[in-house]
Protein backbone atom coordinates (compact mmCIF):
# COMPACT_ATOMS: atom_id res chain seq x y z
CA UNK A 1 0.00 0.00 0.00
CA UNK A 2 1.45 3.59 -0.74
CA UNK A 3 1.30 5.85 1.78
CA UNK A 4 1.32 10.07 1.04
CA UNK A 5 3.17 12.29 3.54
CA UNK A 6 1.82 15.43 3.51
CA UNK A 7 5.12 17.89 4.54
CA UNK A 8 4.88 21.00 5.80
CA UNK A 9 6.24 22.94 2.34
CA UNK A 10 3.57 21.37 -0.35
CA UNK A 11 0.60 22.41 2.20
CA UNK A 12 -1.01 25.56 1.11
CA UNK A 13 -2.86 28.01 3.83
CA UNK A 14 -6.32 28.63 3.15
CA UNK A 15 -5.35 32.18 2.14
CA UNK A 16 -2.92 31.32 -0.29
CA UNK A 17 -5.17 28.59 -1.69
CA UNK A 18 -7.58 30.93 -2.28
CA UNK A 19 -5.33 33.52 -4.03
CA UNK A 20 -4.22 30.47 -6.12
CA UNK A 21 -7.97 30.35 -7.85
CA UNK A 22 -8.29 33.98 -8.11
CA UNK A 23 -5.29 34.28 -10.21
CA UNK A 24 -6.27 31.55 -12.28
CA UNK A 25 -9.68 32.40 -12.27
CA UNK A 26 -9.19 35.52 -13.96
CA UNK A 27 -6.46 33.83 -16.41
CA UNK A 28 -9.65 32.24 -17.80
CA UNK A 29 -11.44 35.72 -18.35
CA UNK A 30 -8.42 37.14 -19.86
CA UNK A 31 -8.10 34.34 -22.20
CA UNK A 32 -11.61 33.22 -22.55
CA UNK A 33 -13.57 36.62 -23.42
CA UNK A 34 -9.95 38.87 -23.46
CA UNK A 35 -10.77 41.13 -20.25
CA UNK A 36 -7.96 41.38 -18.75
CA UNK A 37 -8.40 42.00 -14.21
CA UNK A 38 -4.95 40.24 -13.65
CA UNK A 39 -3.54 43.74 -12.37
CA UNK A 40 -6.57 44.85 -10.47
CA UNK A 41 -6.19 45.23 -6.65
CA UNK A 42 -6.27 41.82 -5.35
CA UNK A 43 -8.06 43.18 -2.09
CA UNK A 44 -11.05 44.06 -3.78
CA UNK A 45 -11.38 41.56 -6.43
CA UNK A 46 -11.50 38.85 -3.71
CA UNK A 47 -14.34 40.51 -2.10
CA UNK A 48 -16.37 41.21 -5.20
CA UNK A 49 -15.66 37.46 -6.63
CA UNK A 50 -16.64 36.44 -2.87
CA UNK A 51 -19.71 37.93 -3.13
CA UNK A 52 -20.61 36.47 -6.74
CA UNK A 53 -19.39 33.13 -5.54
CA UNK A 54 -22.48 33.69 -2.99
CA UNK A 55 -24.76 34.62 -5.16
CA UNK A 56 -24.31 31.70 -7.38
CA UNK A 57 -24.01 28.76 -4.38
CA UNK A 58 -21.34 28.09 -5.88
CA UNK A 59 -18.76 26.62 -2.65
CA UNK A 60 -15.19 28.14 -3.74
CA UNK A 61 -13.93 30.45 -6.27
CA UNK A 62 -12.51 27.51 -8.47
CA UNK A 63 -15.85 26.31 -8.91
CA UNK A 64 -16.48 29.21 -10.78
CA UNK A 65 -13.99 28.71 -13.69
CA UNK A 66 -16.09 25.45 -15.85
CA UNK A 67 -19.25 28.04 -15.61
CA UNK A 68 -17.40 31.01 -16.53
CA UNK A 69 -15.87 29.06 -19.53
CA UNK A 70 -18.81 28.02 -20.73
CA UNK A 71 -22.27 30.56 -19.89
CA UNK A 72 -21.75 33.89 -21.07
CA UNK A 73 -24.27 35.45 -18.63
CA UNK A 74 -22.26 34.56 -16.10
CA UNK A 75 -19.28 35.83 -17.37
CA UNK A 76 -21.50 39.20 -17.70
CA UNK A 77 -21.80 38.77 -14.49
CA UNK A 78 -18.55 38.75 -13.61
CA UNK A 79 -17.42 41.73 -15.80
CA UNK A 80 -20.74 43.71 -13.50
CA UNK A 81 -19.28 42.17 -10.35
CA UNK A 82 -15.64 44.11 -11.13
CA UNK A 83 -17.12 46.82 -12.94
CA UNK A 84 -16.31 50.86 -10.43
CA UNK A 85 -19.64 51.50 -10.85
CA UNK A 86 -20.16 54.23 -7.99
CA UNK A 87 -20.40 57.72 -9.40
CA UNK A 88 -22.74 60.68 -8.27
CA UNK A 89 -23.08 64.22 -9.62
CA UNK A 90 -20.59 66.75 -8.32
CA UNK A 91 -19.03 64.48 -6.38
CA UNK A 92 -16.35 65.83 -4.00
CA UNK A 93 -17.64 69.49 -4.28
CA UNK A 94 -14.16 71.08 -3.23
CA UNK A 95 -12.77 69.28 -5.59
CA UNK A 96 -15.11 70.84 -8.72
CA UNK A 97 -14.90 74.48 -6.80
CA UNK A 98 -10.63 74.01 -7.37
CA UNK A 99 -10.97 72.79 -10.95
CA UNK A 100 -13.08 75.92 -11.19
CA UNK A 101 -10.61 78.28 -9.63
CA UNK A 102 -7.44 76.65 -10.75
CA UNK A 103 -7.42 74.96 -14.04
CA UNK A 104 -10.12 77.01 -15.51
CA UNK A 105 -8.25 79.73 -16.31
CA UNK A 106 -5.72 78.14 -18.02
CA UNK A 107 -8.13 75.98 -19.98
CA UNK A 108 -9.62 79.98 -21.30
CA UNK A 109 -6.88 80.77 -22.56
CA UNK A 110 -7.17 78.30 -25.69
CA UNK A 111 -9.72 78.82 -28.39
CA UNK A 112 -10.32 75.03 -28.42
CA UNK A 113 -10.06 72.04 -25.34
CA UNK A 114 -10.25 68.94 -24.91
CA UNK A 115 -11.24 66.71 -21.63
CA UNK A 116 -10.99 63.06 -21.07
CA UNK A 117 -12.86 61.90 -18.30
CA UNK A 118 -11.42 57.82 -17.85
CA UNK A 119 -13.29 55.40 -16.35
CA UNK A 120 -16.34 57.36 -16.18
CA UNK A 121 -18.60 54.81 -15.20
CA UNK A 122 -22.97 56.25 -16.20
CA UNK A 123 -20.98 59.82 -17.06
CA UNK A 124 -21.45 61.83 -13.85
CA UNK A 125 -18.66 63.57 -13.66
CA UNK A 126 -18.42 64.63 -17.22
CA UNK A 127 -21.98 66.05 -17.01
CA UNK A 128 -20.98 67.86 -13.88
CA UNK A 129 -17.76 68.96 -16.08
CA UNK A 130 -20.45 70.14 -18.84
CA UNK A 131 -22.24 71.99 -16.23
CA UNK A 132 -19.37 73.66 -15.01
CA UNK A 133 -18.09 74.75 -18.26
CA UNK A 134 -21.32 76.22 -19.36
CA UNK A 135 -21.51 78.32 -16.28
CA UNK A 136 -17.67 79.36 -16.75
CA UNK A 137 -19.16 80.31 -20.71
CA UNK A 138 -16.14 77.80 -21.88
CA UNK A 139 -18.36 75.14 -23.24
CA UNK A 140 -18.40 75.78 -26.73
CA UNK A 141 -14.64 75.63 -26.74
CA UNK A 142 -14.89 72.41 -25.28
CA UNK A 143 -14.53 68.87 -26.43
CA UNK A 144 -15.43 66.45 -23.50
CA UNK A 145 -14.56 62.51 -23.95
CA UNK A 146 -16.11 60.02 -21.39
CA UNK A 147 -14.69 56.37 -21.47
CA UNK A 148 -15.40 52.72 -19.60
CA UNK A 149 -14.68 49.67 -19.98
CA UNK A 150 -17.80 48.71 -18.93
CA UNK A 151 -20.44 49.21 -22.38
CA UNK A 152 -23.64 49.03 -20.54
CA UNK A 153 -22.57 51.84 -18.34
CA UNK A 154 -21.34 53.99 -21.40
CA UNK A 155 -24.97 53.24 -22.77
CA UNK A 156 -26.54 54.87 -19.56
CA UNK A 157 -24.00 57.50 -19.88
CA UNK A 158 -25.17 58.47 -23.36
CA UNK A 159 -29.03 58.73 -22.60
CA UNK A 160 -28.47 60.90 -19.81
CA UNK A 161 -31.04 59.60 -17.69
CA UNK A 162 -30.59 59.42 -13.96
CA UNK A 163 -33.16 58.93 -11.00
CA UNK A 164 -34.34 62.05 -9.84
CA UNK A 165 -33.65 62.05 -6.42
CA UNK A 166 -30.25 62.07 -7.11
CA UNK A 167 -30.18 65.41 -8.41
CA UNK A 168 -31.05 66.75 -5.37
CA UNK A 169 -27.84 65.19 -4.31
CA UNK A 170 -26.28 66.49 -7.13
CA UNK A 171 -27.61 69.88 -6.73
CA UNK A 172 -26.30 70.42 -2.73
CA UNK A 173 -23.02 69.52 -4.34
CA UNK A 174 -22.93 71.75 -6.89
CA UNK A 175 -24.28 74.60 -4.89
CA UNK A 176 -21.52 73.29 -2.66
CA UNK A 177 -18.79 73.53 -5.25
CA UNK A 178 -19.68 77.30 -6.10
CA UNK A 179 -22.53 77.15 -8.49
CA UNK A 180 -24.79 79.46 -8.63
CA UNK A 181 -26.60 78.88 -12.31
CA UNK A 182 -30.57 77.77 -11.64
CA UNK A 183 -29.65 73.79 -11.95
CA UNK A 184 -32.94 72.68 -12.30
CA UNK A 185 -32.07 74.54 -15.93
CA UNK A 186 -30.26 71.66 -16.72
CA UNK A 187 -32.86 69.07 -16.53
CA UNK A 188 -36.35 68.08 -17.08
CA UNK A 189 -38.10 66.02 -14.80
CA UNK A 190 -40.68 63.45 -15.64
CA UNK A 191 -41.99 60.96 -13.62
CA UNK A 192 -39.35 59.72 -11.34
CA UNK A 193 -36.48 60.22 -13.49
CA UNK A 194 -34.66 63.68 -14.72
CA UNK A 195 -33.62 63.91 -18.52
CA UNK A 196 -30.30 65.87 -18.50
CA UNK A 197 -30.79 68.70 -21.57
CA UNK A 198 -29.23 68.01 -25.09
CA UNK A 199 -27.45 71.11 -24.68
CA UNK A 200 -25.16 69.19 -21.82
CA UNK A 201 -24.62 66.62 -23.99
CA UNK A 202 -23.94 68.20 -27.47
CA UNK A 203 -19.68 68.12 -26.89
CA UNK A 204 -19.83 64.60 -25.23
CA UNK A 205 -18.68 61.49 -26.74
CA UNK A 206 -19.24 58.92 -24.45
CA UNK A 207 -17.15 55.45 -25.85
CA UNK A 208 -16.16 52.06 -24.66
CA UNK A 209 -12.22 52.20 -24.01
CA UNK A 210 -10.26 49.92 -21.80
CA UNK A 211 -7.76 51.29 -19.62
CA UNK A 212 -6.04 47.99 -18.94
CA UNK A 213 -5.09 47.55 -22.70
CA UNK A 214 -5.97 49.94 -24.89
CA UNK A 215 -3.81 52.91 -26.18
CA UNK A 216 -3.61 56.77 -26.41
CA UNK A 217 -6.61 58.68 -26.31
CA UNK A 218 -5.30 61.71 -28.10
CA UNK A 219 -4.27 64.80 -26.89
CA UNK A 220 -5.84 65.99 -23.90
CA UNK A 221 -5.52 68.95 -21.82
CA UNK A 222 -7.18 67.96 -19.04
CA UNK A 223 -7.96 64.13 -18.06
CA UNK A 224 -9.80 63.43 -14.91
CA UNK A 225 -9.87 60.38 -13.22
CA UNK A 226 -11.13 59.48 -9.73
CA UNK A 227 -11.72 56.90 -7.27
CA UNK A 228 -10.34 54.52 -10.43
CA UNK A 229 -7.10 53.87 -10.04
CA UNK A 230 -7.65 52.72 -6.24
CA UNK A 231 -8.87 49.68 -8.10
CA UNK A 232 -5.68 48.85 -9.79
CA UNK A 233 -2.34 47.33 -8.19
CA UNK A 234 0.91 48.97 -8.33
CA UNK A 235 1.75 48.10 -11.91
CA UNK A 236 -1.53 48.76 -13.47
CA UNK A 237 -1.30 52.25 -11.87
CA UNK A 238 2.27 53.28 -13.16
CA UNK A 239 1.16 52.03 -16.85
CA UNK A 240 -1.84 53.90 -16.86
CA UNK A 241 -0.29 56.68 -15.49
CA UNK A 242 2.02 56.32 -18.49
CA UNK A 243 -1.08 56.26 -20.68
CA UNK A 244 -2.14 59.28 -18.69
CA UNK A 245 0.96 60.96 -19.40
CA UNK A 246 1.40 60.26 -22.97
CA UNK A 247 -2.16 61.67 -23.50
CA UNK A 248 -1.54 64.48 -22.24
CA UNK A 249 -0.22 67.70 -24.00
CA UNK A 250 2.14 69.99 -22.91
CA UNK A 251 0.94 71.48 -19.29
CA UNK A 252 -2.16 69.44 -19.58
CA UNK A 253 -3.78 68.55 -16.28
CA UNK A 254 -4.56 65.53 -14.78
CA UNK A 255 -6.78 65.29 -11.69
CA UNK A 256 -6.98 62.05 -9.12
CA UNK A 257 -9.63 61.31 -6.47
CA UNK A 258 -9.24 62.80 -3.12
CA UNK A 259 -7.63 60.01 -1.65
CA UNK A 260 -5.08 59.01 -4.71
CA UNK A 261 -1.91 60.20 -5.49
CA UNK A 262 1.35 60.48 -7.65
CA UNK A 263 2.83 60.01 -4.52
CA UNK A 264 3.91 56.68 -4.65
CA UNK A 265 4.31 56.62 -8.20
CA UNK A 266 7.27 55.98 -10.75
CA UNK A 267 5.99 58.86 -12.89
CA UNK A 268 5.57 61.81 -10.01
CA UNK A 269 8.67 63.44 -11.01
CA UNK A 270 7.12 64.25 -14.79
CA UNK A 271 4.31 66.54 -12.89
CA UNK A 272 3.79 69.22 -10.43
CA UNK A 273 1.34 69.71 -7.63
CA UNK A 274 -1.25 71.86 -8.19
CA UNK A 275 -3.46 71.22 -5.32
CA UNK A 276 -2.32 68.97 -2.71
CA UNK A 277 -5.36 68.44 -0.85
CA UNK A 278 -7.62 68.38 -4.12
CA UNK A 279 -5.25 65.91 -6.32
CA UNK A 280 -4.85 68.19 -9.25
CA UNK A 281 -1.40 68.14 -10.89
CA UNK A 282 0.00 69.57 -14.16
CA UNK A 283 2.18 67.70 -16.55
CA UNK A 284 5.73 69.22 -16.66
CA UNK B 1 9.55 33.53 18.82
CA UNK B 2 6.19 34.56 17.80
CA UNK B 3 4.83 34.81 13.78
CA UNK B 4 3.08 37.77 13.84
CA UNK B 5 3.10 40.42 11.05
CA UNK B 6 0.04 42.64 11.34
CA UNK B 7 -2.09 44.23 13.52
CA UNK B 8 -5.83 45.05 12.81
CA UNK B 9 -8.16 47.09 15.02
CA UNK B 10 -11.88 48.01 14.79
CA UNK B 11 -13.57 51.00 16.75
CA UNK B 12 -17.02 52.02 17.28
CA UNK B 13 -18.52 54.27 19.40
CA UNK B 14 -16.29 55.30 22.27
CA UNK B 15 -13.02 54.24 19.65
CA UNK B 16 -11.68 57.60 20.43
CA UNK B 17 -11.20 57.25 23.95
CA UNK B 18 -10.28 53.64 23.89
CA UNK B 19 -6.89 54.48 21.02
CA UNK B 20 -6.15 57.37 23.05
CA UNK B 21 -5.29 54.62 25.97
CA UNK B 22 -4.02 52.11 23.87
CA UNK B 23 -1.99 53.35 21.09
CA UNK B 24 0.87 55.79 23.27
CA UNK B 25 1.38 52.40 24.93
CA UNK B 26 2.67 50.65 21.87
CA UNK B 27 6.15 50.92 21.19
CA UNK B 28 7.77 54.19 18.80
CA UNK B 29 9.36 51.39 16.74
CA UNK B 30 6.83 48.40 16.88
CA UNK B 31 7.75 45.26 15.07
CA UNK B 32 4.13 45.33 12.72
CA UNK B 33 2.16 47.56 11.28
CA UNK B 34 -1.06 48.44 12.78
CA UNK B 35 -3.87 48.96 10.32
CA UNK B 36 -7.23 50.50 12.54
CA UNK B 37 -10.68 51.22 11.34
CA UNK B 38 -13.16 53.51 13.54
CA UNK B 39 -16.08 54.60 12.71
CA UNK B 40 -16.72 58.61 12.17
CA UNK B 41 -18.69 60.88 10.75
CA UNK B 42 -17.88 61.28 6.76
CA UNK B 43 -16.94 64.68 7.08
CA UNK B 44 -14.76 64.22 10.37
CA UNK B 45 -11.57 65.41 8.30
CA UNK B 46 -7.92 64.51 8.77
CA UNK B 47 -7.59 65.89 12.44
CA UNK B 48 -8.17 62.18 14.32
CA UNK B 49 -4.89 60.52 13.12
CA UNK B 50 -2.80 63.91 13.26
CA UNK B 51 -4.42 64.12 17.50
CA UNK B 52 -3.19 60.63 18.41
CA UNK B 53 0.21 61.14 16.34
CA UNK B 54 0.61 64.02 18.77
CA UNK B 55 0.28 61.65 22.23
CA UNK B 56 1.56 58.46 20.69
CA UNK B 57 5.05 57.52 20.00
CA UNK B 58 4.26 55.49 17.60
CA UNK B 59 4.04 57.03 14.11
CA UNK B 60 -0.01 57.30 13.58
CA UNK B 61 -1.16 58.75 10.45
CA UNK B 62 -3.99 58.61 7.75
CA UNK B 63 -3.86 55.59 5.50
CA UNK B 64 -3.42 56.82 1.32
CA UNK B 65 -4.22 54.58 -1.34
CA UNK B 66 -1.34 52.23 -2.58
CA UNK B 67 1.43 52.82 0.85
CA UNK B 68 3.55 50.94 1.22
CA UNK B 69 3.36 48.94 4.61
CA UNK B 70 5.96 49.70 7.56
CA UNK B 71 6.55 48.44 11.26
CA UNK B 72 6.92 51.49 13.78
CA UNK B 73 3.46 53.02 11.91
CA UNK B 74 -0.56 52.58 12.33
CA UNK B 75 -2.59 53.70 9.41
CA UNK B 76 -5.97 54.77 9.90
CA UNK B 77 -8.79 54.65 6.99
CA UNK B 78 -9.94 57.75 5.75
CA UNK B 79 -13.52 58.76 6.59
CA UNK B 80 -15.96 57.17 3.40
CA UNK B 81 -13.93 55.41 2.35
CA UNK B 82 -13.21 51.34 2.92
CA UNK B 83 -9.49 50.02 3.63
CA UNK B 84 -8.11 46.57 2.39
CA UNK B 85 -5.11 45.13 3.54
CA UNK B 86 -2.63 43.67 0.87
CA UNK B 87 0.54 41.70 1.92
CA UNK B 88 2.90 44.98 2.18
CA UNK B 89 0.40 47.39 1.20
CA UNK B 90 -3.21 49.29 1.73
CA UNK B 91 -5.60 49.85 -0.90
CA UNK B 92 -8.79 51.92 -0.32
CA UNK B 93 -11.92 51.58 -1.73
CA UNK B 94 -15.38 53.50 -2.50
CA UNK B 95 -17.56 50.36 -2.60
CA UNK B 96 -20.72 50.68 -0.83
CA UNK B 97 -21.43 50.45 2.65
CA UNK B 98 -21.29 47.67 4.62
CA UNK B 99 -24.19 47.37 7.33
CA UNK B 100 -24.10 50.62 6.49
CA UNK B 101 -20.48 51.92 7.60
CA UNK B 102 -17.64 52.69 4.97
CA UNK B 103 -15.01 52.42 6.94
CA UNK B 104 -16.35 48.53 7.75
CA UNK B 105 -14.16 46.88 10.15
CA UNK B 106 -15.40 43.22 8.81
CA UNK B 107 -14.13 44.54 5.48
CA UNK B 108 -10.92 45.13 6.77
CA UNK B 109 -10.52 42.19 8.87
CA UNK B 110 -11.57 40.20 6.04
CA UNK B 111 -9.04 41.33 3.62
CA UNK B 112 -6.18 41.41 6.32
CA UNK B 113 -7.45 37.72 6.93
CA UNK B 114 -6.79 36.80 3.79
CA UNK B 115 -3.70 38.74 2.80
CA UNK B 116 -1.59 37.42 6.55
CA UNK B 117 -3.71 34.45 7.49
CA UNK B 118 -1.82 32.70 10.81
CA UNK B 119 0.18 35.82 11.13
CA UNK B 120 -2.69 38.31 11.72
CA UNK B 121 -3.53 39.56 15.33
CA UNK B 122 -7.42 41.31 15.22
CA UNK B 123 -8.62 43.47 17.83
CA UNK B 124 -12.32 44.33 18.16
CA UNK B 125 -12.85 47.45 20.61
CA UNK B 126 -15.66 49.41 21.91
CA UNK B 127 -18.68 50.12 19.85
CA UNK B 128 -22.25 49.82 19.45
CA UNK B 129 -23.08 47.87 16.24
CA UNK B 130 -21.70 44.37 15.35
CA UNK B 131 -19.35 45.72 12.82
CA UNK B 132 -16.38 43.83 12.90
CA UNK B 133 -17.42 40.16 14.43
CA UNK B 134 -17.69 38.75 11.14
CA UNK B 135 -14.06 39.28 10.16
CA UNK B 136 -13.18 38.09 13.76
CA UNK B 137 -14.30 35.01 12.68
CA UNK B 138 -12.35 35.18 9.55
CA UNK B 139 -8.66 36.07 11.11
CA UNK B 140 -9.87 32.92 13.80
CA UNK B 141 -11.04 30.49 10.94
CA UNK B 142 -7.49 31.62 8.90
CA UNK B 143 -5.59 30.82 12.20
CA UNK B 144 -4.68 34.92 13.26
CA UNK B 145 -4.97 35.54 17.06
CA UNK B 146 -8.10 37.40 18.00
CA UNK B 147 -8.25 39.92 21.03
CA UNK B 148 -11.49 41.55 21.97
CA UNK B 149 -11.53 44.51 25.15
CA UNK B 150 -13.29 43.76 28.22
CA UNK B 151 -16.84 44.90 27.50
CA UNK B 152 -17.04 45.99 31.24
CA UNK B 153 -14.51 48.38 30.63
CA UNK B 154 -15.88 49.52 26.94
CA UNK B 155 -18.02 52.98 25.90
CA UNK B 156 -20.21 50.84 24.52
CA UNK B 157 -20.33 47.27 24.70
CA UNK B 158 -22.43 45.94 21.86
CA UNK B 159 -19.57 45.60 19.55
CA UNK B 160 -16.93 43.61 22.22
CA UNK B 161 -20.36 41.53 23.42
CA UNK B 162 -20.94 40.52 19.12
CA UNK B 163 -17.70 39.98 18.69
CA UNK B 164 -17.17 37.30 22.00
CA UNK B 165 -20.00 35.76 21.08
CA UNK B 166 -19.49 34.66 17.54
CA UNK B 167 -15.69 33.83 17.98
CA UNK B 168 -13.93 31.88 20.09
CA UNK B 169 -11.54 34.90 21.34
CA UNK B 170 -8.25 33.96 22.26
CA UNK B 171 -8.09 36.83 24.85
CA UNK B 172 -10.60 39.12 26.58
CA UNK B 173 -8.74 42.45 28.18
CA UNK B 174 -9.44 45.40 29.76
CA UNK B 175 -8.75 48.22 27.86
CA UNK B 176 -5.40 49.38 29.87
CA UNK B 177 -3.95 45.83 29.37
CA UNK B 178 -3.95 45.67 25.85
CA UNK B 179 -1.24 48.04 25.47
CA UNK B 180 1.29 46.08 27.57
CA UNK B 181 0.31 43.00 25.77
CA UNK B 182 1.55 44.81 22.35
CA UNK B 183 5.03 46.00 24.56
CA UNK B 184 5.01 42.46 25.55
CA UNK B 185 5.12 40.96 22.44
CA UNK B 186 7.57 43.50 21.09
CA UNK B 187 9.97 42.64 23.73
CA UNK B 188 9.70 39.56 22.84
CA UNK B 189 9.99 40.04 18.91
CA UNK B 190 13.32 41.13 20.12
CA UNK B 191 14.20 39.08 22.75
CA UNK B 192 13.69 35.73 21.44
CA UNK B 193 12.12 34.31 24.13
CA UNK B 194 8.46 34.02 24.65
CA UNK B 195 7.13 35.82 27.51
CA UNK B 196 4.00 34.54 28.52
Amino acid sequence: MITYEHTDERMMKKNELEDLEVELLLEVVYRRYGYDFRDYAKATVKRRLNGLMGSTNSSCLSALIPSILHNEDLFLRFVSALSITVTELFRDPMFYKELRELVFPVLSTYPFFKVWHAGCATGEEAYSMAILLKDAMLYDRAQLYGTDMNKSSIDKAKEGIFPLDTMKQGQSNYVKSGGRAAFTDYYCARYNAAQLSKQLSKNITFSVHNLVCDKIFGEMNLIVCRNVLIYFNRQLKDRVFSLFCDSLCHRGFLCLGTKESLEFSCLKDKFETISQKQRIYRKL
Amino acid sequence: MHKYAAVVIGASTGGLQALMTLLPEVPEDFFAPVIIVMHMDQNAGGFIPTYLNGLSAIHVKEAQDGEPLMSGTAYMAPPGYHLLVEKGNLALSVDNPVRYSRPSIDVLFESAADAYADELIGVVLTGANSDGSQGLEKIKRYSGLVIVQDPETAVAAAMPRAAIEAVAVDHILALDKIGSFFRKLHNETHSGIKIW
